[in-house]
């Protein structure tokens, strides 16, 4: 066991001290640049709006005592207003643990479309996975849910699983990314890859996600990127195609 | 560490010779299956799964059914249906024995890691050991099969498609073409009427044995002679350039998914056609593309041919002889590689490590095997032992 830390020096990757924003930035090529939100651009040209919904699961969110405040909703919030000066942009969360893609679906979609919000962030996939849900029935439950929003004039940005080295091996999730992936490419939504995100951070040693202990540090440094990123993904879908000198 | 055949082996009379080619691709499958694993491994990048839509899992099945068919179909010719019967269902024990063993290696590594493990930033994922508070529940469902750990569902697949095996080869035997016939049926139905085996918690199996079996059971109508009926179509100019173009398309395919700028370039009423491609039901897509991989093989790796004697095929064709302990072995070795790398938080370096330490162990632990079947060669009947060696290893 002596051997260990030494072991450890030759075989992690590098782990440079890197600044906080630099350390989102390296995560910006993984996401997609020409993503289009034409219902919610048209909110924002229209009424200088909008009104975001995050419909997700345990891992939109962070435990006690970090808590919503330090969790990527609030930091998308903050970075919206930061990117879309004069917008006023709000973003409201729906999220119960261990909740699927269709108890989703069945609880809370119908209230969503009530409220009309110009964009919903759907986060699903993890509980699905763990659960073994059908494949097939998650991506049906995507495909109408997704339907239904547009159908109504909201905008849906897809997010995916967490990178999550320690149970990599414990929950087989390809399935439940593929099918994603399908469901976006079937209705133009854009999907926002947190799972490759986060995976390209523990190659490059951005962020320790082996770790196991209680340390929220680095929790809340990845849900402030993944904040951060979201709001640079929405920013630049809504803006008008005038010039696009706000990219930083 | 090359080692003499057995002379069990090569001693069959000469329509019965084993064909090295099966193990050869058989124990490469072993080495991509392990890879594959091991989840995010940067070394499975070599394995097939990333150049087309069919993977290791495939050529398993089907190898597995040829040498299944051709080992009891021996049997069940010259000692009758029950003597083959009795055999092949002790075989599908041996499997379940298998599957049991490595369940609890996967539940001690589970309940190990889980005892500490308080990250905040995986609540969510944390609720994957929600099993182990009811063991109640959870054991009895692994024991039926039903609840079955990540990478462990090739094996209850087998154990079906053995349990189902003496009807088949029965049927095999007699009329082949019905036997075919039949199992197209079965596939056909189940892909249409979604049948498919429960899983616990929810869900269903992720090999379909209603859909699966009909790989098995192509690999079986080869194995009791098919093969030599359709060599001639096999061979053909038609039927091979037919292959190749299948797997560059399915490559060009697949390369789209890596580099998803290029998705447009895939037209939206191919996607709508291919999309999404099953592998619980064993995709038309993915079994056309495992059919073009096995027609080129066979096109180019000839039956007999001399350089499989060579040393360097020799360690794939080692583990392929012994898949069962084989596969066991690799199912666990990923369980510990993956272990290894999360405790020392390794990086690509040590993912490569891992993968070339955990084929150097498998090639290792079959010519253990090997050492240890030539010491008791000396014993029983030359033939059950040989049957029994060749004989429908997974």
């Amino acid at each position: 066991m002596k051997a260990f830390p030494i072991l450890l020096a030759a075989l992690a990757p590098l782990s440079p001290a890197l600044a906080e924003n630099d350390a989102c930035e390296l995560g910006r090529p993984l996401i997609s640049a020409e993503a289009a939100l034409p219902r919610a651009a048209a909110a924002v040209a229209e009424r200088h709006s909008l009104n975001v919904i995050v419909l997700g699961s345990g891992s939109s969110t962070l435990p006690a005592p970090t808590g919503e405040r330090a969790a990527y909703p609030a930091r998308l919030e903050a970075a919206l207003g930061k990117f879309l000066p004069g917008v006023d942009a709000k973003v409201v969360t729906k999220i119960k643990a261990r909740q699927t893609a269709a108890e989703m679906m069945e609880q809370e979609l119908q209230r969503i479309e009530e409220q009309k919000p110009a964009l919903v962030i759907w986060q699903t996939g993890t509980v699905d996975a763990i659960k073994g849900v059908d494949p097939e029935e998650f991506r049906d439950t995507l495909d109408q849910g997704v339907a239904m929003l547009q159908g109504d004039g909201v905008d849906v940005v897809l997010m995916n699983m967490q990178y999550s080295p320690r149970t990599d091996a414990m929950i087989s999730i390809t399935a439940y990314t593929d099918n994603m992936r399908w469901v976006a490419l079937q209705h133009d939504v854009p999907l926002f890859d947190r799972l490759a995100l986060m995976k390209h951070w523990s190659e490059l040693g951005t962020f320790d996600l082996y770790d196991a202990s209680k340390n929220t540090d680095t929790a809340e440094r990845v849900h402030d990127c993944i904040g951060k990123l979201l709001a640079g993904l929405i920013a630049g879908a809504v803006k008008q195609p005038a010039p696009a000198a706000e990219t930083r | 560490m090359p080692v003499p055949a057995a002379p069990a082996v090569t001693a069959v009379a000469v329509p019965s010779t084993r064909d090295l080619r099966l193990d050869l691709f058989r124990g490469i499958a072993l080495w991509l299956i392990f890879l594959d694993h091991i989840p995010s491994n940067i070394v499975s990048w070599i394995t097939i799964r990333n150049y087309g839509f069919s993977d290791a899992a495939e050529m398993f099945v089907f190898i597995s059914g040829y040498t299944a068919a051709f080992v009891y179909g021996r049997a069940m010719r010259e000692r009758g249906f029950v003597v083959a019967g009795a055999r092949i269902l002790k075989r599908a024990w041996q499997v379940y024995v298998a599957h049991v063993f490595l369940f609890v290696i996967y539940l001690a590594e589970i309940a190990y890691v889980s005892k500490n493990f308080e990250s905040s930033l995986y609540a969510e994922e944390w609720n994957i050991f929600d099993f182990l508070k009811q063991p109640d529940v959870t054991l009895v469902q692994a024991l039926m099969l039903k609840f079955k750990p990540v990478n462990m569902d090739v094996l209850p697949l087998y154990i079906v498609l053995l349990v189902g095996f003496p009807a088949v080869l029965w049927l095999l035997l007699r009329r082949p073409a019905l036997a075919l016939a039949a199992s197209a049926a079965l596939y056909a139905l189940a892909r249409t009427f979604e049948w498919n085996f429960p899983a616990y918690p929810s869900g269903e199996w992720v090999f379909n044995p209603l859909a699966w079996q009909l790989l098995f059971v192509i690999g079986g109508w080869c194995g009791v002679g098919g093969a030599d009926r359709i060599s001639g179509l096999i061979r053909s100019r038609i039927v091979t350039a037919f292959a190749v173009a299948y797997l560059v398309f399915a490559f060009v395919i697949v390369m789209t998914w890596y580099f998803p700028r290029y998705g447009y370039l895939v037209p939206h009423w191919l996607g709508e056609l291919i999309y999404p491609i099953d592998k619980a039901n064993l995709d038309v897509m993915r079994l056309v593309h495992f059919l073009a991989l096995a027609v080129l093989a066979v096109r180019f790796v000839p039956p007999g041919w001399p350089a499989l004697e060579l040393p360097v095929f020799r360690p794939a064709i080692l583990c392929g002889q012994h898949s069962l302990e084989i596969f066991c072995l690799g199912v666990f070795l990923a369980f510990a590689g993956h272990f290894i790398r999360v405790e020392l938080s390794g990086g690509p370096l040590l993912q490569l490590l891992i993968s070339i330490t955990g084929i150097g162990v498998m090639i290792g632990v079959a010519w253990l095997l090997r050492w240890y079947q030539a010491l008791e060669g000396r014993g029983p009947a030359k033939r059950s032992r040989n049957a029994d060696f060749a004989g429908g290893d997974v």
